[in-house]
This record gives C-alpha cells, structure tokens and sequence, in this order.
C-alpha cells in the first residue's frame, strides 16, 4: 500500500471537524468561572456538584435513564422477535414487513412527534414518561431489527432443523439455538436502543411536562432561561453515557468476530 | 447402543404428496416401503422430489397428502421433534456456539438423560467415529470430515430407529468423500438401523446401498438394488441416470427384430427386460435399447465380429488409457456411446476418427421404456 498523505490530512481534518466541538465542552465543564469562556481562566468542579445536587437536572437525569432501559428492553424483545419473524417469511412479504419496520428512521422525527403527540393527547399518554418510552420503542425499534437480522440471515438454517431433529421443541431450539447465536446482534441493538433514547430530543419534547423531563429537554429549557455552565457540564455526561456503550460494544463485538475466525 | 426392535425402523409411504400453494405437484404419489435396518438411497437430479420426500419423512415440510408410517404408527402429524430420527445434513449443522462433545450431549439433555449417562454416552460415541479425545474442540477447528463424523455421533447417540442423510458428503472433496463413505457403511452394519440416504451421486448411491429408489419429477421411476437397477433399469432415465450406457431409440418389430437408423438387431423375447412393466410387447412398441459399455465390443475390421452379434459401425471420437481399462469414445452418427475394453483387447488400429464396428451378445442388451422421459 503506498502512503498518500493528502488523504490522512483529509482524513484528520474530517476527524476534527466532527469531534472539536465536542472535546472544547468537556475542559468548559471544568471551568470556575460563570460563564462560557474558552479556554477556561481557571478549573472546578462546581458545575458537576450543581448537576448532581440540584433536583431538576438530578431528576432529568433519573428519568432519561430510566426511559433509556426501558426503551432498550421492549425495543430489544419486540425487534428480535419481529426480525425473528421476518427472516421467516417469503420474499414479497419479507420487503415490505422490513420497509414497515425501518420506516422511523426515514420518516421525519418531527412528523412522528406531531402524529404521536396529538394521538399520545387524547390517550393520556402525553406528559407521562411511560409515553415517551412508547414514542422512543419505535423509533429504536430498526436498530434492533437491523443488528438482528444481520445476525441472523449469516446462520445456517440448517442449524434449527437439526434441534429439531434431535429433540428439541421449537422453544428450546429458540433459547439454546437460535437465540445464543444471535445474541451479538441483540446486544448491540439493545445498546443503539438505549443511546438513541437516551439523546432524542425532539419527541422528548413535544411529550413533555413538569414530571417527565428527560436530560435532553432539561439542557434545552436550561438554556432558554438562562445560559450557564451547568449545561457543559451535562453535556459531557451524555458523551460518556452515550460513546462508552457504543465504544464497549465495538470492542467486545471485534473481540468475538476475530475468535470466530480463527481456524 | 441397543438394537432396535425387529420392525422398529420400518418406514412406509403410501401415496405420499407435495404441493406447495397452487402449484404443480414436487412429490407425485410417492409409494415405498423401506424395511427396518434397510440402507436405502433416494436418488435423483435436483428438482427431482426426493430432498421434499426426506423432508417430509423428517417433518420439516408438510404432508398435502398420503400417509407416513414408522413401525406402523402414522407420523405424519407429529412435529419433527417427536419422530425420533437422527439427521444428518449436507453442510454438518453442528452447533458453532458449543463443543464437540456439547453438540453429541446436545439429543441426550433435550430428553433429560442423566447427567453421568450422557458423559458415558458422549465417550462411547466419540469412540464410534473415532474421534476419541475431540470433545473439548469447537466445530471450527475441525476438518470438514471430522466435523461431518461429528454429526453422524450427534445423530446417532440418541439411539432412534432411523437416520435420515440428506446429502452429507456432497460438501467434502473426492477423497474425503470415499472415507467417509466407508464409514457410513461400516456405521449402518454396526447399528442396524434403517438409513435413509438422499444424493444426486449415482456412484454414492451404488456403492452404500441395499436399494435405491429413483426419482424423476416428483415420481419414484424405479425401485431396486444397485445390481438390479444397472443390469435392468426398465426406462430410458434409469438408464441415462444411473451408470453409462449406448442407447439407441428405434423401434422393436414383432418377431423379435429390433430397428435403429436402418440397421436390423435381433431382439429376442428372451433378452431381459423386455416388458419392465409387464406390458405386451406389440409391433412398434417404444422401447430403447441400451448396451452397457462394459458389454460392447469394438472390431477394427467387420469380419472379427462373431456370428449372432448385433452390430452397428461407429467413429472413434476418444480413446483413453486408465490402467485397468481404456474409455473408447463412440459416435454411432449423431448419436454418441461408450466402450469400456480390457486394456489389451484392442491394437494399434484403434486410434481417434478411426472406423470401427461396435458389436454385442443380443444377451446383453436390454430394453427399457421411452415414457415417462424428463
């Protein structure tokens, strides 16, 4: 391979474009002062005690990890059995029941907010973090069933026939066959399920009300009111929350691909 | 290992069909009685039914009609994992995300053994295949003819009446194929019991089977030992399918003369096969008449050919040395055929685009059936 060092500059560029701004909020997170300056004049950790002490960002943070788990659970239960499902089916079936499946990724979220909002109104729904893990399940819902599937359509169908041949039920062919070898993909769908609720913003929004703020919608009604530092600082928290998941479950998923492999 | 009860294995089907949707008929009225402990080959070109029939004998595809039998008792209905067959198929199926020795466990566990049986169990399988100590590999470290062995011990540990081996040595190449073929046959003695065998390998099908049923378009064609079969295939696909053969499409004239491109043969009554099906053998009965290339003679000069010969002149188009024997290549004109001669049995002469005299024993050729063709 010939080294082209235009193309490793261009690369590195792209590379900071996309992570600067998220790398100046962090050492702004450790600022003393009140207000936004960079670089900092000098280092605390004020804006994590308040972000930790005071009770509306303490319960934001409550709530959208406790949407983020949920989230992940039913989108996890609900995409592998649909992409259980689908991997079943015949050809035609099969193109529309996945076009069905991944349509929130392609239909603007501000028109789901919209929709589920005035449906979310008249079911009681609204306000209610229950609502926003409902609304959240179905855009996560094509992470899931993207990783399944791709686990699934690399397995050998032979492989339940044989349990089937030797004994075992098509539940038990499900938990010891299928459902192991599957696992990498669920793992991973359920990891994108909970990230991708844990910083949507925009039905988070809509659905909101004094006792069901997610961390997101928090930042944004902070900065509305008033600008402060504290925002940085639950920034930085959300980068960890959400590329620490991500970050484990590349190296865990590289980890078992290369063991597979190996002959 | 028990042996199984004396009828325990025995499988029936009674006219047995598959239909999916609206569509044509993949396994048209399928009747055949497999004895318990018979090594029994379904044999045929894809598409032909005989995957559809292993699939519904297993369960794996639905019955649209006909009954299945084991022992006497109609499966049909039960779900494949209460028929108690083992399975064996073409690209192994082990188990990646278990052991050797967890993928033979895997039947045993499924049926709640003890757990100090299915260690003991496990061993002596292991032993069978003779792969005594590989317990502890994953499947992936395996070679593709341990790994098949592997299935064969996974298939059999759990002592069922039958074993169903759809295709299980078509993924391996030549050489492994053989061994692995004598360890199929040495397993089927040693266990007795009923093997039912699928391939599209007419030489596989030959050298394991008691009996071999031929498929062609969803309809067994014939049903009959290797031996048989070869020596009397009773239509013009049995023929072409299993082993090679001269074969001529004339036509068969009262008074036992048979007539192809001119030439004049005799074909007497006596000569086998005559009326496969036991239909009378009227003046211009569609009959082909096939010569096996062992049983042809091939004559340099016309006047080498015996008195009583059937004769026919041929171009050589390939002649081939291989040691015990040499291939000559034949053209009868349009029509291509096949010598297989002794080593020595030919001279010099013999060279390609030479004109020679093909000639056999009336003896030796048969007769079969034009219909049903492919």
């Amino acid at each position: 391979m010939t080294a082209r060092p235009w193309l490793k500059i261009v690369a590195f560029l792209v590379g900071l474009f996309l992570t600067v701004p998220t790398l100046v909020v962090i050492p702004m997170s450790f600022s003393s002062s009140q207000t936004f300056r960079f670089p900092p004049a000098g280092w605390s950790a004020q804006w994590y005690e308040r972000l930790f002490t005071s009770p509306e960002w303490t319960t934001a943070i409550v709530n959208s990890l406790q949407v983020g788990a949920a989230t992940a659970v039913l989108a996890t239960v609900l995409g592998t059995a649909a992409a259980i499902g689908v991997t079943r089916l015949g050809e035609r079936a099969k193109g529309v029941a996945t076009g069905f499946l991944l349509s929130p990724i392609i239909i603007p979220n501000i028109l789901i907010a919209l929709v589920i909002f005035s449906a979310f109104l008249r079911l009681g729904l609204s306000g209610t973090l229950s609502g926003i893990v409902l609304a959240h399940t179905a855009l996560a819902l094509p992470f899931v069933v993207i990783a399944v599937t791709a686990r699934l359509q690399g397995m050998d169908p032979a492989l339940q026939k044989a349990g089937g041949s030797l004994g075992a039920s098509p539940w038990s062919v499900f938990t010891k066959i299928t459902l192991p070898l599957a696992m990498p993909g669920v793992l991973s769908g359920a990891v994108l399920a909970f990230v991708s609720s844990f910083d949507e913003v925009v039905i988070s929004l809509f659905l909101q009300s004094p006792t069901a703020i997610t961390l997101p919608v928090q930042m944004f009604n902070s900065v509305t009111v008033q600008i402060d530092p504290t925002i940085s600082a639950a920034s930085t928290l959300m980068v960890l929350v959400v590329s620490v998941p991500i970050l484990l479950a590349q190296v865990i998923g590289a980890r078992r691909g290369n063991r597979g492999r190996q002959r | 290992m028990t042996t199984p009860p004396a009828d325990g294995g025995r499988i029936e089907l009674t006219d047995l069909c598959k239909r999916y949707g609206t569509g044509p008929l993949v396994v048209d009225n399928v009747t055949l009685d497999i004895a318990s402990g018979e090594f029994l080959t379904l044999l045929g070109p894809s598409g032909s039914g005989k995957t559809t029939t292993l699939n519904m004998i297993a369960g794996f595809a639905e019955v649209t009609s006909g009954s299945i039998r084991l022992g006497g008792r109609d499966i049909a209905p039960l779900p494949p994992h209460k028929r108690d067959f083992g399975m064996v198929f073409q690209n192994y199926a082990l188990f990646p995300h278990m052991t050797v020795a967890q993928n033979i466990a895997f039947p045993l566990r499924e049926r709640k053994v003890a757990k100090s049986e299915v260690a003991q169990r496990v061993e002596r399988t292991l032993e069978l295949v003779d792969l005594t100590g590989m317990g502890d590999r994953r499947p992936d470290e395996l070679s593709g003819g341990q790994q098949q062995r592997v299935a064969l011990a996974r298939a059999v540990v759990f002592s069922p009446s039958v074993l169903l081996l759809d295709e299980p040595l078509s993924a391996l190449d030549r050489k492994l194929r053989q061994s692995l073929q004598q360890e199929i046959k040495r397993l089927h003695e040693e266990l007795k019991l009923t093997f039912v065998f699928v391939t599209h390998d007419q030489d596989e099908a030959m050298s394991l089977s008691d009996r071999i049923a031929v498929f062609n378009e969803g309809r067994i064609e014939r049903v009959g030992t290797p031996a048989d079969l070869y020596r009397n295939p009773g239509t013009r696909f049995v023929a072409r399918f299993l082993g090679e053969s001269n074969l001529f499409d004339g036509r068969l004239h009262p008074g036992g003369l048979y007539e192809w491109n001119g030439h004049k043969w005799a074909a007497p009554a006596t000569s086998p096969a005559t009326s496969p099906d036991g239909a009378p053998d009227g003046a211009g009965h569609e009959r082909d008449l096939v010569v096996r290339p062992e049983r042809l003679r091939v004559a340099t000069e016309p006047g080498q050919v015996p008195d009583g010969a059937n004769r026919v002149p041929a171009t050589v188009t390939g002649l081939y040395f291989q040691g015990t024997h040499q291939r000559v290549e034949l053209d009868y004109g349009g029509v291509t055929g096949t010598a297989v001669l002794s080593p020595d049995a030919a001279g010099d002469d013999l060279r390609p685009g030479s004109g020679v005299t093909a000639h056999w024993d009336p003896a030796h050729q048969v007769l079969v059936s034009r219909t049903p063709t492919p």
